[in-house]
Formats: structure tokens, sequence, C-alpha cells
């Protein structure tokens, strides 16, 4: 996976509304609602074309629990 | 870099252990066995020489962090452990508050820092703000009181503690000495580390560093307690082995230990020869923020690994969806292996939940927990064996 | 020609009461985090939005026609400070209200990266107030507005954005609402 940015999820906001989650093949649903991040973890990569639709996604969350990261373990 | 030195610097400074020496918090005292703080330039890279990393659990190398922040900045010295088991920043902070003071101080000098914080358990209060007033060169040093939470001593907690006053872990796009207290550059170090650069000003990275073994230098403070005689902190060399730690506090026959506290890993009683160490690398068992807690075998540590993983259930901040309704069902199925539930299905449901926790949420609290409850599988196997069978080795 | 902009004026009126009363609905599904049938929950979102900045449209229709149109002796303040309008002050007064608050609404939402979440949710709610007071408005403000359909009408879109309200409020509204605990914040 050579994806330089990546999708964040900040989950101190992300409320599981699941809309990222329809724009997005990468991310599924956990039991709970929540986006769930194939790989795991709070970082989707973004593959090139999945761009717009991660931009969209930032731009439609309802609670703007979304960001464009560097690709980077953040932590 | 030694010229300052004297015989009697060198056995307080150098020998172990170093920190936890015998004589008492006065400042009077502090000096007659250091003497006064050098100014001393460079001490960013006699810190990068002596090789020291972080004591709070992350065991980051200290000279990274410190290369990363731009001057102005703020630093905060965290000594609100949040880990109900470890007892090492309370102890110094009571016993050798001014070695603290003067690492936070020294750091401050080195990168040029505005602003100082201490923050500290409610318990330390009084005998750091005792030492502040005893001394004349530390009144930019503002002091907080920590509540008492788990995940308070976060990084991210801390800073949103000084901040908003409440002391909750934030989702950081940049790291912290990127942007942290109100958008300035800011180092959260870990009390004990700053003791550490107290001593280090002192006598130099080097003659710092040269007891311990080359992957983990220095001394370290470790919390014990469990099944033991004598509970309580001790000091020891980098490189020593878990077995050597456990011993002065006279364990029962030891079945595993917990290495790291609650966000640790359960070892067997097979690893007590292993080194416990900065990181994981050169076979060592990760110390964390140096916790051990001791499982004699007439323990069930599966009980116990369900207690913990309903404790820290408890204790999520409450602000994740995953890890506020994660970890009570992880807590849940391992409390039913602990009970006894003999569903077959039972440690595969462990092992899909802590994965479904790990790594989603804005601080470590799931990861950590979720790494408890996996060494745990894997540490009591047996057990959990004889659990699926309708036994516990421990209710003999 | 002045008797057109008073019909224009009155048009707006009706199709903005039905893109408000839509805009809400789409609104409170978005909140509920449902898809609507076959329109996935984004979908969902983008007609609340556009919709919604739809109504914003008529709305400057609505009151450039009713500035217009000698009849209504509307002067421009009286379009923005409510209860000072020389013919039907209270009448006209609730448009002014409903006008501000649609203003707020939408500026806040258009500018919700910038501002926050927290002052974008506040302001937000402006629209369950909002809504009513310009249904009210309708009805006082209106020149037919107490005529039998206009009254239909409004019975109709009161009864549907008053039942989505009780949705909101129950146990069901938020999918997962029943299987998860919400973070607290
Ligand atoms: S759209 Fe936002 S709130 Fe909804 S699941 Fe994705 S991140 Fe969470
Ligand atoms: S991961 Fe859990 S403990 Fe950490 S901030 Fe989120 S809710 Fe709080």
């Amino acid at each position: 996976m050579s994806a330089s940015t990546a999708l964040h999820i900040d989950w101190t906001r992300c409320r599981g509304r699941g809309m990222c989650t329809e724009l997005l093949t990468g991310l599924g649903r956990d039991e709970w609602g929540y986006p769930l991040v194939a790989g795991g973890g709070s970082d989707l990569p973004i593959r090139t074309h999945d761009v717009e639709a991660a931009d969209d996604a930032v731009a439609l969350c309802p609670v703007l629990a979304l960001s464009i990261r560097p690709a980077r373990p953040t932590r | 870099m030694s010229s300052t030195s004297t015989p009697d610097l060198a056995r307080a400074t150098l020998g172990v252990p170093r920190l936890l020496t015998g004589h008492g918090p006065g400042y009077g005292e502090h000096l007659r066995a250091l003497g006064p703080l050098p100014q001393r330039a460079g001490l960013v890279d006699e810190i990068a020489r002596s090789g020291l990393t972080g004591r709070g659990g992350a065991a980051f190398p200290t000279s990274t962090k410190l290369a990363a922040m731009a001057p102005r900045g703020v630093v905060i010295g965290n000594g609100s452990e949040g880990e109900p088991l470890s007892a090492k920043d309370e102890l110094l902070l009571h016993n050798r508050p001014h070695l603290v003071i003067d690492g936070l101080l020294a750091t401050a000098h080195a990168l040029a820092a505005r602003r100082l914080h201490l923050v500290v358990g409610a318990a330390s209060e009084e005998p750091v703000r005792r030492a502040l007033r005893e001394r004349g060169d530390a009144d930019a040093i503002e002091v907080t009181v920590a509540p008492d939470r788990f995940v308070g001593g976060e990084a991210s907690a801390v800073v949103d503690l000084l901040a908003t006053g409440r002391g909750l872990p934030k989702d950081h796009a940049v790291r912290l000495t990127t942007r942290g207290l109100r958008g300035r550059s800011t180092l959260v170090q870990n009390v004990e580390t700053l003791a550490h650069i107290g001593l280090i000003a002192r006598v130099g990275g080097e003659r710092w560093g040269a007891v311990g073994v080359p992957e983990d230098r220095g001394t370290r403070l470790f919390s014990i307690s469990g099944d033991v005689a004598h509970p309580g902190v001790i000091e020891a060399p980098g490189g020593s082995s878990l077995r050597s730690l456990i011993a002065p506090s006279s364990p029962q026959p030891v079945s595993a230990v917990l290495v790291g506290g609650y966000h640790g890993a359960w070892v067997g009683r097979d690893a007590l020869e292993r080194t416990v160490g900065a990181s994981s690398k050169h076979g060592a068992i990760p110390a964390g923020a140096g916790i051990l807690v001791v499982l004699g075998d007439r323990s069930c540590g599966l009980r116990t690994a369900a207690e913990i993983a309903a404790y820290l259930a408890a204790e999520s901040a409450g602000q994740c969806g995953p890890c506020v309704n994660g970890l009570p069902a992880l807590a849940d199925l391992v409390s039913r292996v602990a009970d006894g539930d003999r569903d077959p299905r039972l440690p595969a449901q462990v092992e899909r939940m802590a994965g479904l926790v790990e790594g989603r949420g804005a601080c470590h609290h799931p990861d950590g927990t979720a790494k408890m409850v996996r060494s745990a599988l894997v540490a009591f196997a047996d057990d959990v064996a004889a659990h699926q069978h309708g036994f516990c080795r421990a209710a003999r | 020609m002045t008797e057109a902009f008073w019909a224009l004026g009155r048009a707006s009126g009706v199709v903005l009461l039905l893109l408000m009363t839509v805009s809400m609905l789409l609104g409170l599904l978005t909140r509920s985090g449902r898809p609507l049938v076959r329109l996935p929950r984004f979908g969902v979102l983008l007609a609340h939005r556009n919709i919604a900045l739809l109504s914003v449209v008529f709305l400057g229709v609505h009151v450039v026609s009713l500035l217009l149109d000698p009849y209504a002796q509307l002067k421009l303040i009286d379009v923005v400070v409510p209860f000072g309008a020389a013919r039907a002050p209270i009448a006209v007064g609730l448009g002014a209200v409903a006008l501000d608050l649609m203003l707020a609404v939408a500026i806040t939402a258009l500018l919700r990266r910038r501002l926050g979440h927290r002052v974008f949710r506040v302001v937000h709610w402006a629209a369950y107030v909002l809504w009513p007071i310009a249904l009210l408005h309708g009805v006082t403000a209106g020149s037919d507005g107490r005529s039998l359909p206009f009254l239909a009408l409004s019975a109709f879109t009161a009864t549907a954005v008053g039942a989505a309200v009780v949705w909101r409020m129950t146990d069901h509204f938020v999918e997962y609402r029943r299987i998860r605990t919400e973070p607290a914040r």
C-alpha cells in the first residue's frame, strides 16, 4: 500500500452515522455502527481512485470527525 | 564535562540507587548531596548521549522528543500517575522533589521554553509546593493537581487538563511537540525522566549511562505489588531480570507477572529470567511505566485479568464509540472465561473483540486493554483449557 | 405589473413552506443516520443540504418580490428587524424572525468547518424554532393565509414535521441506538 495520505477518524467526534462507510469501500461498520477500517486502526490509506470519495466523506461527515492526513502511524 | 564532579557527587549520582537514595526531601540535603544545578550548555546532546528513554510508559527516546521542540514552548512534568498500582512518581515527588524540579528547570532552560508546568496527583501537591517554596529559582513552575483517573496520565489528557481543566485525551492531528498547549510546542515528560535529567545535567550523559546495558541505560523505578510480602518501589539498573526485580519483595511462588501495569502484558513464570527493558528489542519484556504485579500460584490469573479488564472498561473516558462499547463487551467475555463458562467459542470471541477495539480510540486505552487481555489468554492458556473443562487450578 | 410581484411573493411563500418542510424532514432523517429507501445516507444529507439552500434562494425571491409590491408597504428594514412594519407588524415581524434565523442556520452550516461543530450544532437547533415561526408567518401574513387550501397545506406539513419530531424523541430514532452506548461528550 503506497498511499501517501490517509483518512483519519477522530473517535472523540465520530458518532457512527455511517456516511463515510457508504462512500468508501475500505470502510465497513462494526456491530455498533462505527466505521471499521479494513486493516484495523483509525486511518484508512487512501488509494488514488478513492481520493474524491475521501474528500466527500470529509466534507459530509455530519460531526466533522474526518480529516485527511499524511499516511503514517501517528503515535 | 566532568570538571564539576566530586567524589561525593559521583557517589550520589552514579550508583544504584541514585533516585531512591536515603536522604530527606529538603533543599539543603539536596544541595549537600548534589550541589547546585549547573547551567549546562548542550544538555540536549548530553541526553542524547545518555540513551535515556521516557519512564512514563511509552519508552520513547527522550532526546528525539527534545529535538522536536521549538523554542518558546511549554514543558510539562507529568506526575499524574493514573495507574492505581504505580507508586513510583508519588514516591519520587515526596522524597526527591528537588531532583524532579532540577530536571524540569534544566530541560526548560535547554529548550528556551516559556512555560513550565508540574502536574501531580493530589497526594503529592503539598510536598511539591513546599519544595518549590524552598528554592528561589522555580517560581515559573505552575503546579496543577490531576484528577485521579486512569487515562488522565495520557500526554494529550494532561495538556487538555491544563487547557480546559477536564483532562480528557484528545485526538491529535499533529504531535504535541509541534502543536500542544494553546498551540505551542509542548513537551510532556514523566517526572522520573525529569529526575534522571537532573542527574545528567550534573554528570553528563556518558557517565549517567555507564550503569545498565547498552539497550537500556541508567536505572529505572519499579512499583511492585500483588502476591508479595513487601510491596513497594525499587530502583534497578537496566538489563535486570524479572526474577531479580521481584526478589526483594519476597514473592509467593510465582505463577505469572503482569509487567508494565494494567496496559502491560502477562508473562508466565518461564519468563522470570528475561530482562525487563525499555522496549521489546533484544528479547526484553517492555517495562512500560515500571509496574510489576506478581501473581502467586494460588491465585487465578484469569480472575485477576477479568477484574482488571472490568476496571479498565469502567475507566474509559467515555468519548470514543468503539472504546465505550467494546471495552465492556471485552471485559464481559473475559469474565465469562474466568467464571468457567464452558462455551468453546469464548476464547475466539475474546480474541475478536480485542481486535475490534485495538487502535480505535483517541488514546491508547483500548490498545492497552486489548494487549493485557490477549497476553492473559497466552500466559494462562492452561487455565483457559482448565476452565473450559469445568475446573480452576487456583480453586483447590 | 405590480400584481405580478404580489403573486410572485405569494407563490414563493407557498414553495418556501414546502421546501422548508422537506428540508426539515430530510434533516431529521440525516440525524437519525438512516438511509431513505433507495437513497443512501449521504444522498439524504446532500438532498437536505441542497433543498435547504434552495429554500434560501426562494426566501430571496419572496422578500424581493414583496419589497417591490407597493401594496405590501414593506421597507427593507422590516425584512430583517422584526415587529416594526407599518402594515401587520406582528405577522410581518414573524417573517423577519424566521428570516434572521434561517440566515444564521444557513451561514453557520456553510462555514461549519471553519466555525467548528459546536457552533454549527447549537445554531442548527434553531431550525426547530424557525420552522413553526415561518408557518405562523404564512398563516398570519399571507393574503390567503387563512384560506382553506393554505390551511389544509399548513396542517399537512405541520403533521409531517410534528410526527418526525416525535420520532426524533423515540428510542428507535438513531440507528443502532438500542444496541450501543453513546459516548458521553
Ligand atoms: S461519517 Fe463521520 S460520524 Fe459517520 S461514521 Fe463516518 S466518521 Fe463517524
Ligand atoms: S479511547 Fe477510550 S479512554 Fe481513550 S479517549 Fe477514547 S473513550 Fe477515552
